[in-house]
Order: structure tokens, then C-alpha cells, then sequence
């Protein structure tokens, strides 16, 4: 196989072979798989010649899943068992869920997130993602001939963390190794910026079924950097069907109907909305099993005023990002358009006119957000070529904090704050001889804890007693490049170390998602035991690969006994993994993990000068 | 055979210790190392070398915020002359400074309960024009005069208006949504 084609050691010229990476556009009504092929992203196609995926999934009484087109067209006759839109859950409790009354689903509130009761039980959302991403993978091997290396998926910018890990997560189910979570506008970005060889300020307005993002970009000599973000994670394309629906109901005076009326109403809804992005009217008309019937005539001029204040939503959210990116609107070079709902001409106009320009629409809206995922997982994957010099630099979208006294909400790490980023803040005891702290993780802006997003609560145990306020309690923040938080908390006076680190997660424990896993394999008739070797091996194997890249890229950063320690190592790990010893494999992962520490350290300091060396350079040539 | 620079963010940057800084060098000189150092850029590599970078581009961005903003950079650069300017602590300020203090306050008060926004932006363009002439004033006691005693009290009135400035942003977020 063609992946695994590795150099020989010692070869210093590595063929750089090419990895099989895919960009995911998990989407609230489509979705998406991309990737690089001879240098240009394509979006890869079903059997029947389509790129989009409707983002549905029906489970059937047999125990099968039927996901997409298929399932799409069960949404009225079995409503329950039919999910859409399911990316509305993720990392969502029942309480955050909008227009709950006008879904067909029978909801179970989970601590953290929601579940929904389906013919084969209570499923996660997290689960319902993984059954779209599974389709996903399986289509990205078929079309690439191979097994995916990894892929990046996007997610909307305004995402928090609670969603941004569930997201991971059902990745995880799926059996894809995450190279990256990558914001949607920041995608965009890249598919544009990249393509246009464009400069200077852009606005990305990205308004998808679900969600709503901006994005204020500043792109300079290949980096896209993200002065800003701001958004509504629960605004979108499916508020407007929505609203159209509710205006049917008054219009014709019916009741609210039956789950699978409903379904059906909002059916037509939606396809009345997309003709009216083409045409002066649309024909709204639908036979209930009430034996009711709709009939009704819907003008543009209706549509946009019924949904003017959907559109307004938008503004606000506009005005904050260009305000915390220090920037007026008309200092914005261009303004790229992406998501589906962006084709209603009232929104086109609403942008165009706070922004005083027509926005760019010359990409596709559905795709260009997957091309963009495809390009940032090609270059992640390491089949970057000598041209695609270009970085990324993330922000969070939501200041992240700490549960101080009555209540409030203390920010550690303010929003819009480029990411990788950690920040530390120290407390003390209150009373004589405390031994444990509790600490409430938050994010949100507003000043009242109950009014933010609870993300994680945690004790630090083991406090030496001493008098109050003689502790120092240091308290660590990290954001790591998928904009995922990391919470570790330490006691600093005292020789006797107490320490947690929490990752914030939404009730699903890794015991939980083991079990999917399991459920999941049990029903693919796959032996657990055979399916964690396999990974182990693919983990071995690119571990391998890695390790030889790296000594291959700087031999002269080892002495001669180094390196053959390390190329032991890697022999070693390589014998294993062709074996079916388990913990063996496992063992010589760790081994050589721990026996490259030296040498990646060696790597980053090679960098970094290398870096000052540019810098001194450019100075001397001013 | 580790370089060591995390002592000083200015050497991180290639730059001269000092308060008056080429913004422009600052950026370049960021994006340079980012694009070195950044996860990204080592996501194919062993985890050795993703946890290093995660490591370096985190310390690459806490340093370019510090120096990036005048009255961070100010107290960064105290804190490397190892004075205690007693930032946290020492409040005690000239009466005249702390009755301008308090007109400020109240007009930003009024300014928002009225809802005026074009008052706000007003009052914020006039307080960035008073922090600029203390920031000259830094980089002439920091840079010029190394009086580190003086600086530590202008930073002490600059931190005021950083306050200020930060509440005037509030009410105009405030005032958009």
C-alpha cells in the first residue's frame, strides 16, 4: 500500500509521500468531504455524482442506519426516528434548544446534552454525528484508494467549548483521527484568500442552516489571521423556515399540528424560502393529514419582512467583531458570503449595505467551506509543497473564566484571543486548614455566572493545611489549537504538590463514549479486540513514518549514538506493529515518544533560530 | 543547547529592550516565529514535537501581547528592572488626578444611561489622546531618564485610563446588543 512506502533510514532525500487527508464540513443540513488532489480541492462525490450529504440520519427497527438522501426522505413518515439538524444538540442541554415545541423528537435531558429516543433507544447527539461522519470516511477512502491519515473538520467559530468537544468526539466515534477542528470562516478564508492570492481585511459572513458566524480576517503574505470573531450559535437558515411556518399556521388558521405534519409543513417551508431566492413568489401549499390543507402565496416582499428581524440578528453581532477588531466598516477590503442561507437576496442586501460593497459570492457557498477544510488537512498532514507557505491564526470566540464570590464570573481568557493560549491565575484559602478548593470553569461574557455556559466544575484535594491565605493556588488555562480548554490547578507554596487537570466535557465520561464504540462495533458484527489493534498499528505506523521524516529533515541535530538509539527505537516499533501483540505495540509507542522528547526539542530550537536568522536578515536589507 | 529565551520576550522578538518599539519589526518578526513554531506546522509529527509547539506558540503569543500594548510593555518592562511598582496595591494618587478620574467616570455614566453612543465614541477618542501623551512621557522616564520610580507612577495613571478605556468599550457593546 502506498501509504506506508516509508525511506529507508538514513536516506537523507525522504520521497515525501502523499498522505490521504480529507476536510469534513459537518453541516446542520448538508454536509461535505474534500480533499486536495494534484494540488487543487475537490469536493468528492456520492455514487450518484453528489457532494452534499443531507445531514440526516433515520434508525430503523431492524437495528440498521440509513444516513442522507435515503433517510431525508423518511422525515415525515417516521419523524422520531428521522434526525436533522441534529448539530442544534451538540454540547447542548434541553434548556438551550430553540424551538423545541416545533420538533418531532421524543428529548431525554441528559446532565450537559440532550438525548433523543429513537426505535434503537436513546441516542447522543454525538452519536447521530458520528453515523454522518462514518459515511463520510467510508466515502474519502473509497474515492482516495486508502486509509485517511486524518481529517479537519469545521466547525462554526461561535462554537463553545462544550460543542467544539462534542465535535471532536463524534469524530472519534467515527474512527477519523482529528488533525484539526477548523472554524467554518476561517475555511472560507483559506478556499478564497488562497485562491484569489487576496490581501487586507476581510469580513467572512457566514450564515448556515444552523449557526451564524463573522469573521473579521486580516491576510497578509500567506497568514490568515483572525483579528475577530462573533456570532449566534443557534441562528440560521432552519429560523427562517421556521418563521415561514409559523406564518402558514396563522395565515390559514390551523392548530399546531401533529409531529409528522409539522415535518412536512416545514418541508415545504424550506422549499418555498429556496425558490424565493430565484423568483418574485412562491406557491406554499401542503395537504395535512388533519385533512387541513394549506394554500398560500408567499412574496419576496412577505418573506423578507416576516424574517427582517431574523436578518437584524446578524447586525449586531457584525458590529461587535469589526468593534473588537478595532476596525470601521468600510476599512474592510471585501466581504466573502458563505452557508446556503447567505442565497436569500434580503440578506445579500442587509450585508451589502452595512458594509457599503456588493459581497464576493463568486464560491460556491455550500462547498467552499469543505474545499477550505481540504486545503488546511492537506497541509496538516504534511503534503504542504514548497508554494503553500501559509499559517492559520485562530481566536476563541468566547471569554473563558472562573466562579468567583456571589456568583460572578471572573474571565481569565478574554475573547478573540489568539490561539494557542494559556494564562494562569493564583487564589488562597479563606479559612485555616482548608484542604480542598472548588473552582466552576465558565465561558460566556456576561457577568453573572448563571448567565454563561457552565463548562466544568472541579476540587483541588490535598491543600497542606496552613493558616488562611497562605496558600497559593495556581490555576491554569490552556487553549490548545482546536480551540479545546485544558484546566489544571496546583498548590505553589508548599513542597507537598496537589494537582488536576480537567478537560471540560458535557456529561458524555470516556467510559460512556467506550461504550458506543463497543455498541457501535457490535452492530458492524467487527470484533472490539480487532478493531483497537488496528488502530494501534495505524498509530504505530504513523509514528514511524513521522520519526523518519523528522530524522531525515535534520540528521545533523543528533549525535551518531543518538540516532541509533532512536532508529532502534523505530525498527522496534516498526517489528511490533506489524505483530499482533497489543500492549507490546502500545509499549513501543511510548518508547519512542519519550525517545524523540530530546530530539523534538532540538527541532523546535532549530526552528525558532532559523526564525530570528529571517528577522536579523530583514533588518540588515531596510 | 536549548535557547533560552523565555526570560525575555524583547530577545524572543529580536528586538532592543525598550519601551519605544518598531510595531511594525514586533509584527514581522511574530508572524516569523509563529510560522515556525506554530501546532500547525508540526501536526505530522511525533507527539514530542506537537506538545513543543503548543508549548512555543503559546509562549510566542503571551509574548507578543505583552509587548504589543503600551501599558502591558511598560510593566513588563519594570518587571524585568525587577522594580515592584506596587501596581495592585498602591493606589494612592495625586488629588487632581483622582478628581479628573471621577468627572471622567461620571461622563461615561451619563454617556450610557442616555444611550448616546456618538458621546461615548467622543469620550473615547479624547481618553486614547490623554493616554498617548502619558505614553510619551513612559518612554521618556523608561527609556531616556531610566527612572523606573517615576515610570511605576505613570503606569499607575495609565492603568486608570486602561480602565476606563475597558468600561467605555462595555457600554458600547452594551449599547449594540
Amino acid at each position: 500500500m502506498a501509504l506506508l512506502q516509508l525511506s529507508e533510514p538514513g536516506q537523507s532525500e525522504a520521497p515525501h509521500q502523499h498522505r490521504l487527508a480529507v476536510g469534513i464540513d459537518l453541516g446542520t443540513t448538508n454536509s461535505l468531504v474534500a480533499t486536495v488532489r494534484n494540488g487543487m480541492a475537490v469536493c468528492l462525490n456520492d455514487l450518484d455524482g453528489k457532494a452534499m450529504l443531507p445531514s440526516v440520519v433515520r434508525y430503523q427497527a431492524d437495528g440498521s442506519v440509513v444516513v442522507g438522501r435515503e433517510a431525508a426522505l423518511a422525515l415525515t413518515r417516521d419523524p422520531r426516528n428521522t434526525i436533522a439538524s441534529v448539530k442544534r444538540f451538540m454540547g447542548r442541554g434541553l434548556k438551550d434548544v430553540t424551538h423545541i415545541e416545533s420538533t418531532p423528537y421524543d428529548f431525554v435531558d441528559a446532565p450537559g446534552m440532550v438525548k433523543l429516543r429513537t426505535v434503537q433507544g436513546p441516542k447522543s447527539p454525538v452519536e447521530v454525528s458520528a453515523e454522518i461522519l462514518k459515511v463520510l470516511k467510508v466515502r474519502g477512502e473509497a474515492s482516495l484508494g486508502g486509509e485517511l491519515t486524518g481529517a479537519v473538520i469545521t466547525v462554526p467559530a461561535y462554537f463553545d467549548d462544550a460543542q467544539r468537544q462534542a465535535t471532536k468526539d463524534a469524530a472519534s466515534l467515527a474512527g477519523l483521527n482529528v488533525l484539526r477542528l477548523l472554524n467554518e470562516p476561517t475555511a472560507a478564508a483559506i478556499a478564497y484568500g488562497l485562491d484569489n492570492a487576496a490581501e487586507g481585511v476581510y469580513a467572512v459572513y457566514d450564515l448556515g442552516g444552523g449557526t451564524f458566524d463573522i469573521s473579521i480576517l486580516r491576510l497578509t503574505k500567506g497568514v490568515f489571521e483572525v483579528l475577530a470573531t462573533n456570532g449566534d450559535a443557534a441562528l440560521g437558515g432552519d429560523d427562517f423556515d421556521h418563521r415561514l411556518f409559523c406564518w402558514s399556521l396563522d395565515r390559514a388558521q390551523i392548530e399546531p399540528p401533529s409531529a409528522v405534519d409539522v415535518r412536512r409543513l416545514l418541508g415545504k417551508a424550506r422549499e418555498a424560502k429556496e425558490l424565493l431566492s430565484h423568483t418574485e413568489e412562491a406557491l406554499l401549499s401542503c395537504q395535512l393529514d388533519s385533512g387541513e390543507a394549506v394554500s398560500l402565496t408567499v412574496s419576496r416582499q412577505v418573506f423578507a419582512d416576516i424574517t427582517a428581524n431574523l436578518v437584524r440578528k446578524t447586525l449586531a453581532p457584525m458590529r461587535k467583531a469589526l468593534r473588537d477588531a478595532g476596525l470601521k466598516p468600510d476599512e474592510v477590503k471585501g466581504v466573502v458570503m458563505v452557508g446556503g442561507a447567505t442565497r436569500m437576496p434580503h440578506v445579500q442586501r442587509a450585508v451589502a449595505e452595512f458594509f457599503g460593497q456588493e459581497p464576493l459570492t463568486n464560491l460556491d457557498p455550500d462547498k467552499v467551506v469543505a474545499l477550505g477544510a481540504a486545503k488546511q488537512a492537506n497541509a496538516l498532514a504534511g503534503n504542504r509543497s514548497a508554494d503553500e507557505d501559509w499559517l492559520l491564526l485562530d481566536v476563541i470566540p468566547l471569554s473563558l473564566g472562573l466562579e468567583t464570590m456571589g456568583g460572578l464570573a471572573e474571565k481569565v481568557i478574554p475573547r478573540n484571543a489568539t490561539i494557542p493560549v494559556a494564562r494562569a491565575q493564583e487564589f488562597t484559602t479563606y479559612k485555616d486548614g482548608q484542604t480542598a478548593m472548588a473552582f466552576h470553569v465558565v465561558q460566556g461574557e456576561r457577568e453573572l455566572v448563571s448567565d454563561c455556559r457552565s463548562l466544568a466544575r472541579f476540587e483541588l484535594r490535598g491543600i497542606p493545611p496552613m493558616v488562611a491565605g497562605a496558600a497559593r493556588i495556581r490555576v491554569t488555562f490552556q487553549v490548545d489549537a482546536d480551540g479545546l480548554l485544558s484546566v489544571s490547578a496546583r498548590e505553589m507554596s508548599s513542597g507537598v504538590e496537589a494537582s488536576v487537570t480537567v478537560k471540560p466535557s458535557y456529561g458524555l465520561s470516556d467510559d460512556e463514549i467506550a461504550t458506543m464504540l463497543r455498541s457501535g462495533i457490535d452492530h458492524a458484527g467487527d470484533d472490539m479486540s480487532a478493531r483497537s489493534l488496528r488502530e494501534q498499528q495505524v498509530e504505530a505506523n504513523r509514528l514511524v513514518e513521522a520519526t523518519r521524516q523528522a530524522l531525515a529533515d535534520d540528521p545533523e541535530l543528533l549525535q551518531a549514538e543518538e540516532r541509533a538509539g532512536v532508529e532502534a527505537l523505530v525498527r522496534t516499533l516498526e517489528a511490533l506493529a506489524a505483530g499482533d501483540d497489543l500492549a507490546a505495540i502500545k509499549r513501543g509507542v511510548t518508547a519512542l515518544n519519550k525517545g524523540t522528547e530530546t530530539f523534538a526539542s532540538r527541532r523546535m530550537d532549530k526552528s525558532i533560530r532559523s526564525a530570528l536568522t529571517g528577522q536579523n536578515i530583514d533588518q540588515l536589507e531596510v | 543547547m536549548s535557547i533560552d529565551l523565555q526570560k525575555d520576550y524583547f530577545a524572543l522578538f529580536g528586538l532592543p529592550r525598550a519601551f519605544r518599539i518598531d510595531r511594525e519589526a514586533l509584527e514581522r518578526s511574530y508572524l516569523g516565529l509563529q510560522q515556525q513554531v506554530h501546532p500547525d506546522r508540526h501536526a505530522h509529527l511525533p507527539e514530542a514535537d506537537k506538545r513543543r509547539a503548543l508549548q512555543w506558540a503559546t509562549r510566542v503569543n503571551e509574548a507578543f501581547q505583552a509587548l504589543r500594548r503600551p501599558l502591558t510593555r511598560a510593566r513588563y518592562l519594570l518587571e524585568l528592572a525587577e522594580v515592584d511598582a506596587a501596581l495592585e496595591t498602591n493606589t494612592a494618587m495625586s488629588p487632581e488626578f483622582l478628581m479628573e478620574q471621577m468627572e471622567w467616570r461620571e461622563a461615561v455614566g451619563e454617556a450610557s444611561e442616555a444611550g448616546d453612543m456618538d458621546e461615548l465614541d467622543a469620550l473615547h477618542r479624547r481618553l486614547r489622546a490623554q493616554a498617548a501623551g502619558i505614553e510619551e512621557t513612559l518612554a521618556a522616564q523608561l527609556d531616556d531618564a531610566h527612572d523606573h520610580a517615576a515610570a511605576a507612577e505613570t503606569v499607575r495613571r495609565l492603568m486608570f485610563l486602561d480602565k476606563l478605556d475597558q468600561e467605555i468599550e462595555d457600554a458600547l457593546a452594551a449599547l449594540e446588543s
